[in-house]
């Protein structure tokens, strides 16, 4: 039925994802960061930063934060929250890893 | 987006064109008080700046470049802060015309049209217009840089002379004293601190210093500072001379109202401005540093907040009657230890008013106190601020004084200690004037468990303009926490491990840590990205060859060898050794900037072409088609040797300056530092490269040699490089440069540049290692040159062989699958 509006869209191997860093899709009309952590964690939020539009997937994690390459402002990677008062939060995506391949909830 | 000011149903159908010049204290404050005063948003605001930021604090601006800061910390209104609140801010550009007809104001090619206009451009340190003011040993004294400059500078010299007795000025001079240098203050009025003080008190402040051994020098015209390079001396009006070998000006400041008075504005000493700010031109209005306001030209903030909040509510209609009716000014001081209370004009006495004055000259204590109408309007305080508080009561109430006048100066009232004022005070008292942070805020951050100074300026702000409230502050930590933990990250290398460099080299290598990762894992108490970008950089250079690589630990400059531009694309800088290229070379930069439709092709200052607007995956393309080296414009590394023409051409030149700066660029291209490293060298001492402002400069001499210096700047700090050494040969100078290197190396803070890690070592230091070997390691400076330079890799060789999924590569496209 329609009642689901989320889509599950494969993003291809996890090794096509550099560790430690980031890396930007465009899936249909949506801009992605998709990012796989040292740690082996992969998430996703919106692709340009909030602030002055910086893209975030040439950003850095530091934690459990990425780090907008522009002016260093921090999003939290699970909640997309910003360490400065005045910029709005990130939107984020659910994203799974099965049998090696990622996908990402839109 | 967050949208802070929305535009309500009831926002005017035009709004009215408001252009602030000026993006300082007072511009943006203006700006916020009129949002505040009207949040229906009568106005559309457009503000200029000169410089491309929001709004900062300029003081502070030395502890972002050596990391103490971010440098969003120091950002009174970030750049966002304007977008939020639908200001347009034309950040970086000077106003250079007004057409007070067409109502216009000018800045370059933009133009933008005005219903009214405020100016808010505030003011610049004086430098008097007399001969010598550019002469090695000469500074202004006006910021942190300019006091780290002249500590630095004063190692080692016998003579300073102070111009200017003002307050700063004697501040200059009790630095100078704590280097063993022997002082003259040189006062153009006729006694010392003439704003604060009447003649007796500038007497009694100035027996005082004598007797610290500060020699003053009032009613003194200066006419010349002497020297040929070095400045050796003052030279005054009357003929007499000083001999020194430094100088130091603190001449105060003057407003900046040359645009309005070009343009028509009535100005005097500043812009003139009446009870309701205006102009001379109905329309136009002045606020802060640059306005005159009965008289009075005010260069602190609490007067200036006084201008914008009534502007404000007179421009908005939140009170159409507001009026300015001039700054009380009180003030208590320390000047060289000694305690100085000031209030209105001492040295304003009209026939009429009584003059209360009380004299301890044993204890060099001075009291006056000015009574006119009953009032007390004015007084000073010098040597025991035991009547202060009453005084400054008397006079800011306008409360009659009493009837028994000496009752002003002995009273039966205690004197109120600061712990017990503190305690005492409300908790809306506002005690961070700069960023607006109130007692209460502060008190319940320290409650939080903020127990340093900077934590509790972090949390809330307080403390992080000006500093001056930073006492206040750490008041209220040991009144409720009992108290203040020191900050020891100051001396840390990088914000997320708490080790200063020597340790946490030894650690490293102690534990055999080679990625970032490992040091992270074993030694981190936080994670962050200067952290990492500052291990890889340090673990680098520390393991050489053995080295793991960790990608993610590089900001994305690193990454991709290329410098990231503000709509994602990439700077391509080549390298062009020493400046010199060829028609070849040129062609085939010409060939790729055609054939990848770069925006933009522009000479650096560091003397090569930028190729502007290259796409990520077009970078190893680009690379490879240039077939020339990466030139490291991109990240902390050696960046250039400029030069200039040299002997083979110039009238001038002495010696071989282009083959020398080619063969230093040749030798140490690609070397990475803790920040960047930007070379020169000049064939004569007519320093056309500007050698003498960059982390390393050379200047061939007169007799055939190589004169070496290092820390100079002349970016946001301008900072004249210390004289390390003379050499007679190419040879020696490219050795000498590698000991110099290395040791920068290994022993600098993360981002911290030669301007600040020169003075720091002290270029006394600097010599007796490097060039007289007094620790014994130059042969091992030696031998670690040869290792870094044999571990040079061009790193634009990637282009054939990407270290890691996706380098090169744009953003990734995905189909959205059949639904």
């Amino acid at each position: 039925m329609t009642s689901t509006l989320t889509r599950r869209v494969p993003l291809g191997p996890l090794t096509d994802l550099p560790v430690g860093l980031g890396h930007a899709f465009q899936v249909g009309d949506t801009p992605l960061a998709v990012f796989r952590s040292r740690e082996g964690k992969v998430f996703a939020v919106e692709a340009t930063c909030p602030h002055k539009g910086g893209p975030l997937a040439d950003g850095m994690i530091a934690g459990d934060q990425i780090v907008c390459p522009y002016h260093a402002f921090k999003y939290d990677s699970a909640t997309g929250q910003c360490d400065q008062p005045s910029a709005c939060a990130l939107k984020t995506y659910a994203v799974s890893v099965v049998d090696g391949a990622v996908y990402v909830e839109l | 987006m967050i949208r802070l000011n929305t535009i309500t149903d009831d926002a005017p159908a035009t709004r009215r064109k408001l252009v602030i010049i000026g993006n300082g204290m007072a511009g943006a404050r203006l700006a916020e008080d009129i949002l505040a005063a009207d949040p229906g948003h009568a106005f559309d605001i457009t503000m200029f700046g000169d410089e491309p930021y929001g709004n900062y604090n300029r003081i502070l601006l030395s502890n972002v470049l050596n990391g103490s800061q971010e440098a969003k910390e120091i950002f009174l209104n970030p750049l966002a802060w304007y977008e939020e609140n639908d200001i347009t801010l034309h950040a970086g550009a000077r106003v250079t015309a007004i057409d007070r007809e067409a109502k216009t104001v000018t800045a370059g090619d933009l133009t933008e049209s005005y219903d009214t206009l405020v100016f808010a451009t505030g003011s610049r340190p004086f430098v008097p217009p007399i001969p010598g003011t550019t002469l090695h040993g000469v500074f202004l004294f006006r910021t942190i840089d300019d006091c780290n400059n002249i500590a630095a500078f004063a190692r080692g010299k016998k003579k300073a002379v102070v111009i200017g007795g003002g307050l700063l000025g004697l501040e200059a001079a009790k630095g100078l004293m704590t280097h063993n240098v022997e002082v003259t203050v040189v006062e153009m009025g006729p006694w010392l601190m003439g704003v604060q003080l009447d003649e007796a008190g500038g007497k009694v402040l100035r027996e005082t210093i004598e007797k610290l051994g500060i020699k003053a020098l009032t009613s003194a015209s200066t006419q010349e500072f002497i020297g040929d390079r070095d400045v050796t001396g003052v030279r005054f009006k009357d003929g007499t001379e000083i001999e020194c070998d430094m100088v130091v000006i603190s001449a105060g400041i003057r407003p900046n109202k040359e645009l309005a008075h070009e343009f028509g504005i009535a100005c005097d000493r500043a812009i003139l401005v009446d009870d309701t700010l205006v102009t001379s031109d109905p329309d136009i209005f002045s606020v802060g540093e640059c306005a005159q306001h009965r008289g009075m030209v005010y260069g602190l903030v609490a007067p200036i907040w006084e201008q914008t909040k009534a502007l404000a509510h007179r421009l908005t209609g939140k009170n159409p009657d507001a009026v300015y009716t001039g700054s009380k000014l009180a003030t208590k001081l320390k000047v060289m230890g000694v305690e100085l209370a000031s209030m209105g004009r001492v040295s304003d006495v009209k026939p009429t008013d009584e003059v209360v004055q009380f004299a301890e000259p044993g204890r060099q204590v001075y009291w006056k106190a000015i009574v006119r109408d009953g009032k007390v309007a004015a007084a000073c305080l010098l040597g025991d601020l035991g009547p202060a508080d009453e005084l400054v009561r008397l006079f800011l109430s306008e409360a009659p004084a009493p009837a028994r006048r000496l009752e002003m100066f002995f009273t039966g009232a205690t004197v109120q200690g600061e712990e017990f004022s503190l305690a005492d005070m409300p908790d809306d008292k506002q005690i961070c004037d700069c960023n607006g942070v109130c007692k209460g805020t502060i008190v319940a951050a320290i409650r939080a468990g903020k127990t340093t100074v900077p934590a509790v300026g972090k949390a809330t702000r307080a403390g992080t303009g000006c500093g001056s409230c930073k006492k206040m502050v750490k008041g209220l930590i040991e009144a409720i926490n009992g108290e203040v933990k020191a900050d020891p990250s100051e001396s840390w290398y990088v914000p997320g491990i708490p080790l200063d460099k020597p340790t946490l080299v030894a650690e490293v290598k102690k534990r055999g840590l080679k990625s970032v990762s490992a040091v992270l894992v074993e030694l981190s108490t936080q994670q962050d990205e200067k952290t990492k970008n500052g291990l890889a950089s340090m673990l680098a250079g520390l393991w050489g060859k053995e080295y793991i690589d960790e990608r993610d630990a590089r900001y994305i400059n690193d990454r991709v060898h290329a410098n990231i531009q503000n709509d994602g694309t990439f700077s391509v800088i080549p390298r062009i050794y020493g400046g010199v290229t060829s028609a070849e070379e040129l062609i085939k930069i010409g060939q790729v900037a055609k054939k990848y439709d770069v925006r933009m092709v522009k000479f650096t200052g560091g003397q090569r072409i930028d190729l502007l607007g290259i796409k990520k995956d077009d970078l190893p393309k680009v690379w490879a088609d240039l077939g020339m080296p990466s030139g490291h414009a991109y990240t902390k590394a050696f960046r250039t040797c400029k030069t200039c023409v040299g002997k083979d051409f110039c009238r001038y030149g002495t010696n071989d300056s282009t083959a020398l700066g080619i063969a230093i660029e040749k030798k140490y291209q690609g070397w990475e530092f803790p920040a960047k490293m930007k070379l020169a060298v000049s064939g004569c001492p007519r320093n056309c490269s500007e050698s003498t402002v960059k982390d390393l400069g050379i200047i061939a001499t007169e007799g055939g040699e190589w004169e070496i210096s290092v820390g100079g700047a002349a970016g946001a700090s301008v900072r004249k490089t210390d004289i390390l050494c003379r050499v007679k040969t190419q040879e020696e100078a490219i050795a000498m440069i590698g000991r110099f290197f290395v040791y920068y190396r290994d022993n600098a803070k993360w981002v911290e540049r030669t301007y600040d890690f020169v003075p720091r070592f002290t270029i006394e230091h600097l010599r007796d290692v490097l060039v007289n070997d007094s620790l014994g390691i130059v042969a091992e400076l030696d031998a670690e040159v040869v290792r870094t330079c044999d571990a040079y890799v061009d790193p634009w060789l990637e282009r054939d062989k990407p270290v890691y999924a996706g380098q090169f590569e744009d953003v990734r496209t995905v189909p959205l699958p059949m639904a």
